[in-house]
């Protein structure tokens, strides 16, 4: 379980992110939604450690953030950004074996090649192992990144919008992968994203936030709602029920 | 061909000349002279040439970028504004300048300090972007050119002849008194970057990815930078100030050996400096008669190189 407890962050006086409360328990998928400058990105960052925060305590398995070894944390906790310029030529799998530093400190043991494999093959990659990364699809490239959080192996994931840029096949692949970690590994997983059905459909608890502020977290059915979504975008929304399923309809 | 191979290879080379290096004109009687002379020569050569690429390659993996090393960023032109401003302070007689162990550690010791605090200052202010901390560079590289320019014109002419021969070293003229000296804040060096390395090779994917992996980025950037600036105070001591050099030998390696791995491409870059240099230099000596320095021909090859770099915008 990962705790949240009135972090704030500002930049020359304004507030980023102000206050805001969360827990990420083990085994649930939970989205970061809100529009543009919400703070979510800023939120994800100073929970897994990127960033510092101003104020508030982030408690990560009972231990305050600060107490953490880094070393020891990153077999913990993995977290991956949005945008990642890479200055040198990898192949995926040299990429997603990176994976495994924080347990093999670059010597790569038998069953880190297996686990390695094994994150290839959750992402349905293993056929493009041996491709370089610049040879590949933006959508690849982000399974690539996604395959190398898994082969970390941690209680805690946090990406950053994993889904800026990608086709809906990519977008439908990757979350459903996620989901999976999240429900048959029993792993913690937190997103940041911006695809309102996307968030609707696969995840289990919400956080959305609006001008660096949470402003209502809870269970998807109880977030996902006409009133409190038009409130946090600003324009008006519509939902209805699909197979089960909460989609939103914003567009005119 | 696989990337052991070529190192293998290059190996070889760099072994050959410097046979040829040793051995020109060598009969029984005049070894002992001949060898005195040429020995701390190549060895000084060998030292500097691994200095100056073991530094400039990890310097850009923990800076993220492919163009800057610490040459341009006037790291070298640091080391002689020190000297000079020993001489002016401490008189050209003192210690100091003249004892060349103390005057080695005196100078890394204020440089380390200086370098350290000017790079804090470049990186952890706020993300500056290449071209102004190029910028940045290149001014504080032709101020610290000026202060030396300006005290070397103030200072009494005969003091400074004295020490001139001592304090800025060249190619052709290697300063042999500290050579062996060198030898083991080197070797100190080379080890800990080859321990590191496995976190550097991390360090390619950028510094939140690195965090993420576990790896304390801006610990192990002052860890580098601090073992950067003593192996670049051992270039500029033994062969004086090399700007591009360092440039060209890392973009070489990096087109030769395609390996992201810094345990491999370490070793491969000082063999390739060391050919390089030794090479330029035997051409120097043999078919240029001391006509011209290594120096010139590399700042004239490293800079078009790097305007090209410049142009292409190949800079990240």
């Amino acid at each position: 379980m990962i705790k949240l407890s009135g972090l704030s962050k500002k930049y020359n006086d304004n507030f980023v992110v102000k206050d805001a409360s969360a827990l990420f328990p083990k085994g649930v998928l939970t989205s970061i939604i809100g529009p543009n400058g919400a703070g979510k990105s800023t939120l994800l960052s100073m929970a897994s450690r990127l960033t510092n925060s101003d104020a508030g305590e982030v408690v990560i398995a009972d231990k305050p953030l600060n107490q953490w070894d880094n070393a020891a944390l990153a077999k913990r906790l993995a977290v991956l950004r949005q945008s990642n310029n890479i200055n040198m030529r990898f192949t995926v799998r040299e990429l997603v074996a990176f994976g495994r530093f924080p347990h093999s400190q670059g010597r790569l043991s038998a069953r880190d090649n297996e686990i390695i494999d094994k994150a290839m093959e959750h992402l349905d990659i293993q056929h493009i192992a041996d491709r370089y990364l610049d040879q590949l699809s933006g959508g690849q490239r982000q399974m690539a990144f996604i395959a190398m959080v898994v082969a970390q192996d941690t209680d805690y994931i946090f990406l950053d919008e994993p889904l800026n840029n990608l086709d809906i096949k990519h977008s439908v692949e990757i979350m459903g992968a996620i989901q999976h970690l999240a429900h048959d590994h029993g792993k913690a997983v937190v997103v940041v994203i911006h695809d309102i059905n996307f968030a609707a459909s696969y995840s289990d608890r919400i956080i959305a936030m609006k001008r660096g502020q949470v402003i209502k977290s809870g269970d998807t059915v109880e977030v996902i709602d006409e009133a409190v979504l038009s409130d946090i975008y600003e324009i008006p929304f519509t939902i209805r029920e699909v197979e089960g399923q909460r989609i939103c309809m914003y567009y005119r | 061909m696989r990337n052991s191979t070529k190192l293998i290879l290059l190996c070889v080379a760099t072994l050959a000349i410097i046979a040829l290096f040793l051995g020109k004109g060598l009969d029984a009687h005049n070894y002992r002279f001949f060898l005195s002379r040429r020995i701390p020569k190549v060895l000084a050569i060998l030292l500097a040439a691994t200095a100056i690429s073991w530094s400039s390659l990890v310097f850009q993996t923990v800076t993220n970028n492919r163009i800057l090393t610490p040459s341009i960023l006037g790291f070298d032109s640091l080391y002689v504004m020190i000297q000079v401003l020993l001489v002016v302070l401490a008189g050209g007689l003192s210690p100091l300048v003249i004892q060349p162990m103390l005057n080695f550690s005196v100078t890394t010791a204020i440089m380390a300090g200086l370098s350290l605090s000017l790079f804090a200052w470049y990186f952890y202010g706020k993300q500056r972007d290449l071209f102004s901390l190029l910028l940045i560079g290149i001014i504080c590289s032709s101020l610290f050119s000026s202060v030396t320019g300006f005290f070397t014109m103030v200072i009494d002419p005969s003091e400074f002849m004295a020490i001139q021969a001592s304090m800025f070293a060249s190619f052709n003229n290697v300063n042999g008194a500290l050579v062996y000296w060198t030898i083991a804040p080197m070797l100190l060096c080379l080890a800990l970057l080859l321990k590191l390395a496995p976190k550097l090779d991390v360090l390619w994917l950028g510094p939140d990815n690195a965090t993420s992996l576990g790896i304390n980025v801006r610990k192990l950037t002052l860890q580098i930078m601090a073992l950067v600036t003593v192996l670049i105070s051992v270039a500029t001591a033994l062969v004086g100030p090399v700007l591009f050099f360092g440039l060209i030998v890392v973009s070489l390696t990096r087109q030769l050996f395609s390996s992201y791995q810094h345990r491999l491409l370490l070793p491969a870059s000082s063999a390739l400096a060391a050919f390089l240099l030794l090479t330029g230099q035997w051409i120097v000596e043999n078919l240029m008669a001391f006509e011209t320095t290594i120096s010139v021909i590399i700042n004239f090859v490293g800079g078009s190189y790097f305007l090209l770099l410049l142009a292409r915008n190949k800079v990240n």
